[in-house]
């Protein structure tokens, strides 16, 4: 399968698992949030969905960026702006290019990343999306570095996000409206997290 | 979920229909956005621009008109609206002389207000923003999100709306406004829960004994739960945390706003505003003006909160100067 069709098997399952999950991402946030996370979420993938066609006939760097676009203009929160820049950066990296290596998939992670950190302005341990990120990232930095294959590599990925969405039950939150609830926001995992966790499970699923 | 309302994915739009058609005569909503402006825009004065979810009304709608705000933008029901929206309220209300941008702070609100404010100064507009945090009942930190913005972002609609009317500079406007901020304070108390339609439960759960403290305008739990207590205790509570939090000399003067939640009679909130005046002529203070009454909705919840306004000169002639809004008219 050619990159730009993997691209697009990765927004498709990623718009499916924020509807699957759209319920329980929004029961989390209930818990320690203001409870939209998932209604917000599957809001923004349901409108890239509905651009499904004219995101196919665009280059990747394009169509991420409509992706992010449309992300930014129809999550609304704190996500939309988080998960839209996150998409916007990821298109920068990708500019130009119309097949995607190992190196390319670990590029536009960081982008991501960077989107989350310009935005967001917080780090690692703040019980966030960064939370299930930036361990992903570092798990699939690792196993490339150990020459294993793209989707082993993404499949440790996956495997980190989600413990660190495990993690993010453990600590308080310092950033976002959990933080309003100190040390009442431990013992829940951040829905930020979880959703970044799919984020990169699609990945390794389109891969 | 019980509610007088329609399809749930319409709540929104339907609210902003009604809105736009009950009130012509003070605000124009733009076509086919939820952006809303005067219904006569006043040339080559700073505009304010501010914004939130929806299920806080009358904010922000309601504070849009003369000697208030230029133009508000109500996102989905408890959350911000997106940048391109807030960017096509700042374009509809610059006459020249600069936007300000009030947000209130939420980490959702101020990334979506930062990213249209940098739209809009690509386009060559000059726009400055302030930051409401005037909730006592979050810690205060650089690592932290920091203090919510809550009811008293009327005060600060209010004396930087008379500000800009009197034909105040963009950096002045900012001023006044900041200002305004230093001196605010609120906190707040609930009883139950709101219910988000689109989530179709309510937001947290309470005891029948059992109120929750230091709670913010989003439906978010407050800080602890207490068992429920006579209102005069209550506000002996919130007013302590409140006044430790502000300098006040004996002789200082206070706006005070006693604001209602959206399922709070009136009846209780003047009880709660009895006894705040109490406490602040027993503490040598004096009260400016007051407002008792839902300014800072949170839906349906049943809550209040307390605001604390220190004033000076400027900000008293700017609190009491005129104003006609669907939320707020003053004469």
């Amino acid at each position: 399968m050619a990159a730009k069709e993997k691209v697009l098997k990765f927004i498709d399952i990623f718009g499916d698992k924020m509807q699957e999950h759209r319920q329980a991402l929004t029961d989390m946030d209930q818990a320690i949030g203001d409870g939209d996370h998932g209604i917000n979420m599957s809001r923004g993938m349901k409108a890239v969905a509905e651009k499904r066609e004219e995101l196919a006939q665009k280059n990747i760097s394009d169509l991420l960026k409509d992706v992010g676009m449309t992300l930014v203009s129809k999550v609304g929160g704190a996500s939309g702006p988080l998960y839209g820049t996150a998409f916007l950066k990821a298109s920068m990296v990708v500019k130009g290019k119309e097949e995607l290596n190992a190196q390319d998939l670990s590029d536009m992670l960081k982008a991501l990343e960077d989107g989350v950190v310009t935005r967001g302005k917080a780090t690692t341990g703040e019980k966030t999306i960064l939370d299930s990120l930036v361990p992903a990232i570092e798990a699939y930095d690792r196993a490339l570095a150990a020459q294993k294959p793209i989707k082993e590599a993404m499949q440790e990925a996956e495997k980190a996000a989600f413990e660190g969405v495990e993690y993010t039950k453990t600590i308080i939150a310092t950033k976002g409206r959990a933080s309003y609830l100190g040390e009442r926001s431990i013992g829940f995992q951040d829905p930020g997290a979880t959703s970044m966790a799919y984020l990169i499970q699609s990945i390794q699923e389109a891969l | 979920m019980k509610k007088f309302i329609n399809e749930i994915e319409n709540v929104e739009i339907e609210m902003f229909e009604g809105l736009s058609l009950a009130h012509p005569d003070v605000v124009t909503r733009l076509e086919d956005s939820n952006v809303f402006v005067r219904a006569t825009k006043k040339e080559g004065k700073v505009a304010l621009v501010s914004g939130g979810g929806s299920g806080h009304e009358p904010a922000h709608a309601g504070y849009v008109g003369t000697g208030m705000l230029d133009a508000a933008v109500p996102g989905a029901v408890y959350t911000s609206p997106t940048p391109d929206q807030v960017y096509e309220a700042i374009k509809a209300v610059d006459s020249g002389a600069g936007v300000l941008l009030i947000i209130k702070n939420y980490t959702g609100d101020v990334m979506n207000f930062e990213m249209a404010a940098e739209l809009a100064q690509a386009d060559g507009i000059e726009v400055a923003s302030v930051v409401v945090n005037d909730d006592v009942a979050v810690e205060d930190s650089l690592y932290t999100t920091g203090r919510r913005g809550v009811a008293g972002t009327v005060f600060v609609h209010k004396v930087a709306g008379a500000k800009a009317e009197e034909g105040a500079s963009l950096a002045e406007v900012k001023a006044v406004a900041e200002k305004a901020i230093a001196n605010l304070r609120t906190m707040g108390a609930a009883l139950k829960p709101s219910t988000v339609p689109a989530a179709g439960k309510p937001g947290f759960e309470l005891g029948e004994n059992e109120m929750e403290i230091g709670i913010g305008i989003h439906g978010e739990p407050g800080t602890h739960k207490e068992e429920l207590q006579q209102a005069d205790v209550i506000v002996d509570h919130l007013m302590e945390v409140i006044l430790k939090d502000m300098s006040l000399d004996e002789g200082s003067e206070l706006a005070v706003m006693i604001n209602g939640s959206g399922a709070t009679p009136e009846m209780e909130l003047y009880i709660i505003f009895r006894k705040v005046y109490e406490l602040l002529e027993k503490a040598g203070f004096k009260v400016f003006k007051t407002f008792v009454g839902d300014y800072m909705t949170s839906i349906d919840m049943a809550g209040m909160s307390i605001t604390l306004f220190k004033v000076d000169d400027e900000l008293k002639k700017l609190v009491s100067a005129p104003a006609k809004t669907i939320g707020f008219t003053q004469v």
